[in-house]
């Protein structure tokens, strides 16, 4: 039954120039070409987009949720990375 | 292992309870899963069976705008559709057996698609009416606990109002209309006015799986809550076309600062969900035939696709 079934692809639209393009969601299609169609008709009927990525989901990695903790967990302690971490002058202007 | 299961299920629901969306890598108890599941595909279903009704009278529109009007609408019911399958799917269902389910009569679909489209006024009742009561339902599941079935309601609901809006304004130009056009107007809204009521499905104290989707916040407000909102929301736009409510219960409550209204007939409900409405057969032999005949189509841009990457594997 399954393998009648279009491969899944992943949705990706930039809604205006100088924006990233941003997952928007995902659709079956036959090929690349197909998706491409499709997504302009699922996700873009209102002029939501000027310009479509289209991957195959098989071709996406993702980090492991159940490792998110330890994984981004050397971020938490290094309060240094922020420009809040440092005491400015008052009389210093500019920085 | 007894005790880490119940770890993760009181973990799982203190996220729920501080309102952090989950996401579809994430463990979530199996009864969640499924009951979202099924949820998601009967929500898309419905968009899909809702398109039938009003095929019925893209041909038959009275002008040119009106039907392009409707031929958008139809798109976009497609449109979501498409986007609450692939939320479901993220939830390990696929989109070939959610389809089979819907065909073989397994999975539901709302049953206000099973009453029949007669007049052109149905059009204007299916939008302002059926879209309003399927927008005070959806609002609440832009704030669903399911991450992936929230964004798609989102973008459902963004689109949602301008159908129901259409649907006004149908029925606005035929009660400003001809004596007959008016009466038209209020045939429709006789027809259509209780079986709105019970798209909120069954009464609270027969709905027992409300109480486990409030909790999961997967549902927001209950049946009852959301029927009675749409009878103070949509009485006084009634009045406001110079239509009647079919119901001579409808007054307003004071001290409820609410309308009262009379009951639905639970045994039509019931009888609708159980597949013997006027329609049940012909939507799903026309979803099915559908199919069917569109089985040739998919197979052969599948076999396309295959054909085209050996090409170019061999031109490399």
């Amino acid at each position: 039954m399954n393998q009648s079934e279009w491969p899944l692809w992943e949705v990706f639209i930039r809604s205006k120039q100088g924006l990233d393009h941003k997952h928007v969601g995902s659709l079956h299609a036959a090929d690349a070409a197909m998706a491409i169609q499709n997504a302009r008709d699922v996700y873009t009927r209102r002029q939501e987009g000027i310009s479509i990525w289209v991957v195959e989901s098989k071709h996406v990695h993702a980090s492991n949720p159940d490792d998110a903790e330890a994984f981004f967990d050397p971020a938490n302690d290094k309060v240094y990375r922020h420009p809040t971490f440092y005491q400015v002058p008052d009389s210093i202007k500019h920085m | 292992m007894e005790t880490l299961e119940m770890t993760q299920e009181e973990q799982f629901q203190a996220r729920i309870d501080a309102d952090v969306r989950i996401e579809p890598k994430d463990w979530m108890p199996d009864a969640y899963r499924k009951t979202l599941i099924r949820q998601i595909s009967q929500h898309a279903h419905s968009e899909l069976v809702g398109m039938l009704p009003e095929g019925n009278w893209i041909t038959r529109a009275p002008s040119l705008k009106r039907k392009s009007i409707l031929l958008s609408k139809v798109q976009d019911e497609a449109g979501h559709g498409l986007y609450l399958y692939s939320a479901a799917e993220t939830l390990g269902t696929t989109r070939d057996q959610m389809l089979a389910d819907l065909h073989s009569g397994k999975a539901k679909y709302s049953s206000i698609f099973n009453y029949p489209t007669l007049s052109w006024a149905d059009m204007g009742c299916v939008g302002w009416l059926v879209d309003g009561a399927a927008i005070l339902n959806q609002v609440p599941l832009c704030r669903t606990s399911y991450g992936p079935y929230a964004r798609a309601m989102v973008r459902v609901c963004k689109e949602e109002s301008f159908h129901q809006r259409q649907g006004f304004e149908i029925m606005q130009t035929l009660c400003e209309g001809a004596p007959e056009q008016k009466a038209m107007a209020q045939e429709a809204l006789n027809r259509w006015w209780w079986p709105t009521l019970m798209m909120f499905g069954p009464k609270d104290e027969d709905s027992p799986n409300t109480a486990q989707s409030m909790n999961w916040r997967i549902k927001r407000f209950t049946n009852d809550e959301l029927r009675q909102k749409f009878v103070d929301m949509m009485v006084p736009q009634a009045e406001f076309l110079g239509l009647t409510v079919p119901d001579e219960k409808v007054q307003w409550n004071e001290a409820r600062q609410a309308y009262d209204f009379g009951e639905v007939n639970w045994d039509e409900f019931w009888a609708v969900v159980k597949g013997n409405g006027l329609c049940n057969r012909d939507r799903l032999g026309a979803r099915v035939k559908a199919h069917e005949e569109g089985a040739w189509v998919r197979e052969a841009a599948m076999a396309h696709a295959v054909k085209r990457t050996e090409r170019e594997a061999v031109a490399a």
